[in-house]
């Protein structure tokens, strides 16, 4: 790794910590400013009986997400959209699609750079658009909240993964054809899977790099 | 004291807390910027990525402000707002605040006006999520410290260990289309809007590199996704 490069990515992780720490100590400011405000604490066995019936799931979604796709997203790629959130629908997919179009690698700094400027661009733009149309949510409301627009959005993950499976698949298909047919069998065998897609997709990668690791020590993938 | 979860303070938390994210994202992206220039990342490059991602984000960020809009109508809009802004998801959200009403006792068909319901369900919203903010600075050294062992290690392994962790992204959400096969036509069609989009992304590619149309490598991924949205909703009514 050149000089600049790991000062680069050192500064990076550096400001991207402090980001990060600073957005964990706004977001918790936030229920506690209502606290105070309204002088409305709530009980603490309604807060745990809440937490009881989401957390068990979410935070081990949590701690799978931040394994799988750090290495993916990069340092600075990472620390934002951890904050920003969306990630598997929006941040991911657009980090990926950038970077296909941009023909860098993953994992080098310039797949790094290209990375983080997707998803600030991906933070910045689904900022604007969620702030307009809390702006206009009189005249947007009913539009997006039509039944006949309710299929588009409720398709809105076939639409996103068609495109950028095409993309991928067809430039390493070798690769693809363990995890796309194990996944497709568990899908139609349990399809009440569908709802924690998340602690799946962990599952995928590791038969991806199964896979994968038997192809390269064949010879089969280059 | 009377509680509005519409009230001006709770706007003005809501405007501080997207300011704080609008900042946040305009820093890495000028950070991110200025490196690709020392890189020697042609200018048209970094702008294209810039261009290419603002269009592919719009559809996304619409459905994300239908998120907003489904819990504004039992929590008012300000704080839907901040939660879909920082870190959150419809998909975790609207499970948290449904988890917290059960546990009260109480119903979502109407707006929350009690704030000590409010605050519970905030509660619940934050802490869910608090372990996706907390842990990428505590477990960023370990897991680069491995990207770059193995990097240094087998260079070619490396790049194939990427693409797989990409394609086992990929492969869940392509199994997750399958799940409804089971319940007839109705089931069928998030395959044929996976295929539709899979289907204009091809024809893309193939104008892109037979015809020449450079500029269309930009709006590919915006216009297969749309153009399958649009047959989902031209679709469903026929066959749904």
């Amino acid at each position: 790794m050149k000089k600049n490069e790991r000062n680069y990515l050192k500064e990076i992780d550096m400001y991207g910590k402090l980001w990060i720490w600073t957005a964990a100590v706004v977001v918790l400011m936030v229920p506690i400013i209502i606290c105070l405000k309204y002088n409305a604490w709530p009980e603490a066995t309604a807060v745990f009986k809440g937490l009881l019936g989401v957390a068990p799931i979410y935070w081990t979604v949590g701690v799978i997400e931040v394994i799988t796709y750090t290495p993916m997203l990069g340092i600075g790629g990472t620390y934002l959209a951890f904050v920003t959130g969306n990630l598997t629908s929006l941040k991911a997919p657009s980090a990926l699609n950038a970077m296909e179009n941009a023909e860098v690698k993953p994992g080098s700094e310039e797949g790094e750079v290209i990375s983080t400027i997707a998803i600030a661009t991906s933070s910045i733009v689904t900022t604007i658009v969620i702030a307009l149309g809390v702006c206009l949510l009189t005249v947007i409301s009913p539009i997006l909240d039509s039944p006949a627009l309710k299929p588009a959005f409720d398709n809105i993950l076939p639409a996103l993964f068609g495109g950028l499976g095409v993309v991928y698949i067809s430039k390493n298909w070798k690769l693809s054809v363990a995890p796309i047919i194990f996944m497709i069998a568990l899908f139609t065998a349990v399809p009440s899977l569908a709802s924690s897609v998340g602690v799946l997709v962990p599952v995928g990668v590791l038969i991806a790099l199964g896979a994968g690791r038997i192809m390269y020590k064949k010879g089969w993938v280059k | 004291m009377n509680f509005n979860p519409n009230s001006n303070f709770m706007y003005i938390i809501a405007v501080g807390v997207i300011i704080f994210v609008l900042a946040q994202s305009a820093f890495f992206l000028i950070k991110a910027w200025r490196r690709g220039k020392e890189l020697g990342i042609d200018k048209s490059k970094l702008k294209k990525t810039v261009i290419s991602t603002a269009v592919f984000t719009l559809a996304p960020a619409a459905s994300i402000l239908i998120g907003v809009i489904t819990l504004s109508k039992f929590l008012g809009i300000p704080l839907p707002w901040i939660r879909m802004s920082v870190i959150g998801a419809l998909t975790y959200e609207l499970p948290a605040a449904t988890s917290t009403a059960n546990a009260l006792g109480i119903s979502l068909s109407e707006m929350v006006k009690d704030p000590k319901v409010f605050t519970a369900i905030a509660w619940v919203m934050t802490l869910g999520i608090l372990p996706s903010i907390i842990l990428p600075p505590l477990l960023m050294k370990k897991i680069r410290g491995g990207m770059v062992k193995l990097q240094s290690k087998d260079a070619r392994w490396s790049d194939i260990f990427m693409t797989a962790m990409f394609l086992g992204m990929i492969s869940a959400f392509l199994g997750m289309v399958f799940a409804d096969i089971r319940s007839g036509l109705a089931g069928l069609i998030p395959i044929f809007v996976l295929l539709v989009s899979a289907a204009v992304m091809g024809i893309c590619g193939i104008l892109i590199k037979k015809c020449n149309m450079k500029w269309l490598e930009t709006y590919a991924m915006a216009i297969s996704m749309v153009a399958a949205m649009v047959f989902a909703a031209v679709i469903t009514p026929i066959i749904g």
